[in-house]
């Protein structure tokens, strides 16, 4: 069989001529649809400003109570500790049941009790204990209250070392953080909220433009025209894979200028792994819109399964290694599991190509799957 | 096969053998069509909603596959081809396809594109399309904006860019002022004069009169094919008018409908017209010297009820177990008083005054966003007007709304029921919605059970029912508070005759017993079940009267009898008219 090339030539005008065609028709629908718009670049501004600003997982000035038993040089040093501890806002009192309301009803987050014999342990040379009384109904701020007042202890005896007051401790651990020595939660809380907002376009938007095109009746009156299946969908998806890009590299610029994230990588490593991280996000709004064709049922398949995973499966807000077995194997195929630690190392300790080639490696191939499944699902019919 | 289609020896543009297409379990959608359009004619799709007519379409669009049987379009079979006929057809799916974010011009481009539509070629053909269309003006404005005429008319200029051979129209027509409506028509048949092949699908039966080619669908079978006019033909010299004196028209009516002889009837404007069985005159009326009968020309819709084998009969045991309500001192249940309602600077109703006595039937006639549902969310006090009032029995809506809608029964346009509750909770809410409760409740709804015959059907969800049984339970729902009020927003548009007779016979007997009803429908037909009508036309009423003085003013040399929509189009030309002396 011979295959006139002018023929061949003519369809594959065609094809680039349809395909420009529908980008550009994107394109115009992106600028002047507000829910685009509102998706794309402010709904990422109120992430990053609830991330940079609101949201802070460090423990500052949490309310305790502190009750010293027997007022002795020694323990008055060791309370003025706790006052100085820029972790607490000290309450005193004399006796522990002074605050045992006050606990229970959130007033102060912890007791922390000297004891009447912990200047004779210390003298003594027994090892003196203080008391911290928690509230084990909220662990999260029952363990920062506990880690920070054994810390503080802990500081107040070394200091005590140094000025030849006390004896020294059989070890003394000292802690170093490397790449974010200030532990400052926005550090690590804006590059990963980034991943969050690419999830957004990628997914939640992407699905509801498809399906509103099917509410419409717009994507019946296109499949009838000779436009193929494949093309309506890279028709689709190169213009959202720009602004997926556009949106994250606004979150970039707001993360380094106005919330002083450092940037220690470089900008071709944010680019690949972002650009790879689109490709599951991607693929996977157009497999739900493909299943659902109804804008409502698309936004709330996409928040239940790509925004919340990649919300709380990814290690964003939770470490993984704490939880349940079964839930860190279903984290393997959260691809904003990949992303997150790539982007918070690209952000603050520079390019570890090693690393981010398997997450490169492991976005793209889940891509391919979600991408697959579109694909298949995505005929030209209806119904 | 029919004779007429030995006429034309040309292939067929589409052929369609045994077509079956189910969905679910439930009876097919589509069940051994059998049929043929040819080209350079209108084939008409005609049948209620529901009918399969939309699947029917999407069959030869390609875009779905019959289950049993094949579908051929311009000689390629739909399942091995549809590239091909991708390429060959203009189809305009309901709703017209069109981006409503992208302007006229953009919509065009994407679709030249995407119809291949060469570069050289194109200067050309858009100038042809916007004239032809009348859009040259509005390139620069955004689809949504545009009008619903004006848009019906961008998507046929979309499906027409690279010129088809067979042009597919999904329901062109519904919903657009009937002057958009007639200019579509006259385009359309320009187009076939060139031989291409239009399919025009419609629920609506006038519109089945004027196609060249006819395929009725109801329920999912083909009833007919042919011409129009053998179809009318089936009832050729045995449709009757009766006019003059004859006294309380609805209750003539139903004790008209229950005679033996007696296929069909329906009210039009003042008198009745009726369909008889074969060689049978309608009886005389006694007790009546003016009286006259008039044989009439049939219509498609006589004749598709007689295919049906006659409509329901006369008597309605919803109004006869109503109480009656006392025709007291004559004042006005529903008066409008200069309602306006202003969105920003766009007017949506203008001025709109009326007064609707007990046990009249009065309709608000025009296309939708003309301001009928405006005015009718005025009426029952969902929305505020900026000027004006009104009253509905008695209450002022601004002060007493509550007490007001109490009196009043809604059905809602497309029969707004609960899909998810079943018929028997659908009716139980609304019970306790009107303030029904305890013995009273359960009596209501049993009535209700029976008198539609409900029973069997109690479990069902209220979406899984036909749109018949829908409309059924939709004014069940409505009365079950005996309201002495009924608004209706577009109740019988879609359904088919049989079903719209049976509800109309409730009414009429509703209507009887005193109760009164405001309608509003783009539905000309429909108007002419109205006692008066109030023509609505871009926010404000041009013309009030009774069905009948409208017809009569716009009769004349050119236009002996007039329809409803004659009517109305002259009604509208006129007012235009006037404003621009």
């Amino acid at each position: 069989m011979s295959v006139d090339p002018k023929k061949l030539e003519a369809e594959r005008s065609g094809r680039a001529r349809r395909f420009a065609a529908l980008v550009r028709k994107e394109s115009y629908q992106v600028v002047r649809d507000p829910s685009s718009i509102l998706i794309a670049f402010v709904l990422p501004l109120i992430l990053l400003f609830l991330f940079g600003y609101g949201v802070s997982l460090d423990t500052t000035q949490t309310r305790i109570g502190l009750v010293v038993e027997e007022a002795t040089p020694l323990t008055r040093d060791l309370a003025a500790s706790f006052q100085a501890s820029r972790y607490f806002a000290v309450v005193n009192g004399r006796d522990r049941r002074e605050f045992e309301d006050d606990l229970v009803l959130g007033r102060v987050r912890g007791i922390i009790v000297i004891p009447a014999r912990f200047a004779a342990d210390h003298a003594a040379g027994r090892d003196p204990a203080v008391q911290v009384i928690v509230d084990g109904s909220d662990p999260n701020t029952a363990n920062f209250v506990q880690n920070y007042a054994q810390g503080t202890v802990a500081n107040w005896e070394r200091q005590r070392t140094q000025e030849g007051q006390g004896q020294p401790p059989a070890i003394a651990a000292e802690q170093r953080f490397w790449f974010n020595p200030q532990l400052t939660s926005r550090n690590f809380l804006v590059p990963g909220s980034i991943a969050i907002v690419m999830t957004l376009v990628g997914t939640l938007l992407t699905s509801l433009v498809v399906a509103r095109e099917w509410e419409r009746g717009t994507m019946e009156a296109m499949m009838a025209t000779p436009v193929s299946a494949a093309e309506l969908l890279a028709g689709k998806l190169l213009p959202y894979f720009i602004l997926g890009l556009a949106s994250m590299t606004l979150c970039v610029l707001l993360a380094v200028f106005l919330f002083g994230v450092p940037f220690r990588g470089s900008v071709i490593a944010l680019y690949a792994l972002s650009a790879t991280f689109l490709m599951p996000a991607l693929g996977q709004g157009l497999l739900i819109s493909a299943a659902t064709k109804n804008q409502f049922l698309a936004s709330q398949l996409a928040l239940i399964s790509a925004f919340l995973p990649a919300f709380l499966l990814s290690g964003f807000l939770f470490e993984i290694n704490s939880m349940p077995t079964v839930i860190q194997w279903i984290t393997y195929i959260v691809p904003a599991r990949y992303l997150i630690p790539s982007l918070q190392t690209v952000f603050l300790a520079g390019d570890i190509w090693p690393m981010f080639g398997r997450a490169i490696a492991v976005m793209f191939l889940i891509g391919c799957v979600f991408f697959a499944l579109a694909a298949r699902s995505t005929r030209k019919r209806i119904g | 096969m029919s004779g007429s289609d030995a006429e034309i020896g040309a292939a067929p543009f589409v052929r369609l053998t045994a077509v079956t297409k189910r969905f679910g379990a439930a009876s097919p959608a589509l069940d051994a069509i059998q049929g043929d359009i040819k080209g350079g004619r209108i084939t008409g799709l005609v049948g209620p909603d529901g009918a399969g007519k939309t699947t029917l379409i999407r069959l030869m669009t390609g875009l779905m596959l019959p289950d049993e049987g094949t579908v051929e379009v311009l000689g390629y079979d739909t399942r091995k081809d549809p590239a091909s006929i991708q390429a060959a057809i203009g189809y305009m799916p309901q709703r017209f396809g069109l981006y409503e974010d992208l302007s006229v011009q953009e919509n065009l481009d994407l679709y030249a594109d995407l119809r291949g539509l060469p570069l050289a070629e194109r200067g050309r053909t858009f100038a042809e399309l916007l004239e032809f269309t009348d859009l040259a003006r509005f390139t620069t404005r955004l689809a949504g904006k545009l009008s619903g005429g004006m848009k019906q008319k961008l998507g046929l200029a979309c499906a027409l860019l690279r010129k088809p051979r067979l042009l597919l129209l999904d329901e062109p027509g519904v919903g657009v002022d009937p002057i958009s409506r007639r200019d579509l028509w006259k385009m359309v048949e320009n187009l076939t004069a060139e031989g291409i092949g239009v399919l025009w699908s419609t629920a609506y039966l006038d519109e089945a009169e004027a196609c060249d080619h006819v395929l009725l669908l109801n329920q999912g079978k083909l009833l007919f094919a042919g011409s129009p006019q053998e179809m009318t033909g089936r009832v050729e010299n045995r449709v009757f008018r009766l006019s003059g004196t004859i006294g309380r028209r609805r209750e003539r009516l139903a004790r008209l409908l229950d005679q033996e002889e007696v296929v069909d009837g329906v009210i039009q404007g003042e008198a009745i017209r009726l369909v008889m069985k074969p060689g049978l005159t309608p009886p005389p009326i006694e007790g009546s010297s003016s009286s006259r009968v008039t044989a009439t020309p049939p219509r498609f819709e006589d004749a598709f009820v007689d295919m049906l084998g006659g409509g329901p009969g006369g008597r309605s045991r919803l109004a006869e177990t109503q109480r009656p309500f006392a025709t007291d001192g004559g004042r006005p249940v529903i008066e409008a008083r200069g309602l306006t309602k202003r969105f920003g600077d766009f007017t949506a109703a203008d001025n709109i005054t009326f007064d609707i006595p007990r046990g009249e039937i009065f309709g608000l006639l025009g296309p939708n966003g003309a301001g009928k549902s405006t005015t009718f969310k005025m009426l029952c006090g969902l929305l505020k007007p900026t000027a004006g009032e009104g009253r509905v029995a008695g209450f002022d809506l601004r002060r007493d709304a509550a007490e007001a809608r109490n009196r009043l029964g809604y059905m809602a346009q497309k029969f707004s029921l609960y899909g998810d509750l079943s018929v028997l909770q659908n009716l139980n809410f609304f019970a306790g919605v009107y303030g029904l409760s305890g013995a009273k409740k359960r009596e209501r709804i049993e009535l209700m059970t029976e008198i539609f015959d409900f029973r069997a059907i109690h479990a069902m969800s209220a979406k899984d029912l036909p749109l018949g049984l829908k409309q059924r339970l939709a004014l069940a729902c409505a009365v079950l508070h005996e309201p002495e009020v009924l608004f209706l927003d577009e109740p019988t548009s879609g359904v088919d005759p049989i079903t719209r007779r049976e509800f109309w016979t409730h009414i009429n007997g509703l209507v009887e017993k005193g109760v009164t009803v405001l309608v509003t429908t783009h539905f000309m037909d429909e108007a002419e079940y109205c006692d008066r009508i109030s023509l609505i036309y871009r926010g404000r009423s041009i013309a009030l009267g009774s069905p009948d003085e409208m017809k009569a003013r716009v009769a004349g040399k050119e236009l002996p009898d007039p329809t409803m929509e004659d009517a109305f189009i002259a009604l509208v030309q006129g007012s235009e008219a006037k404003e621009a002396a």
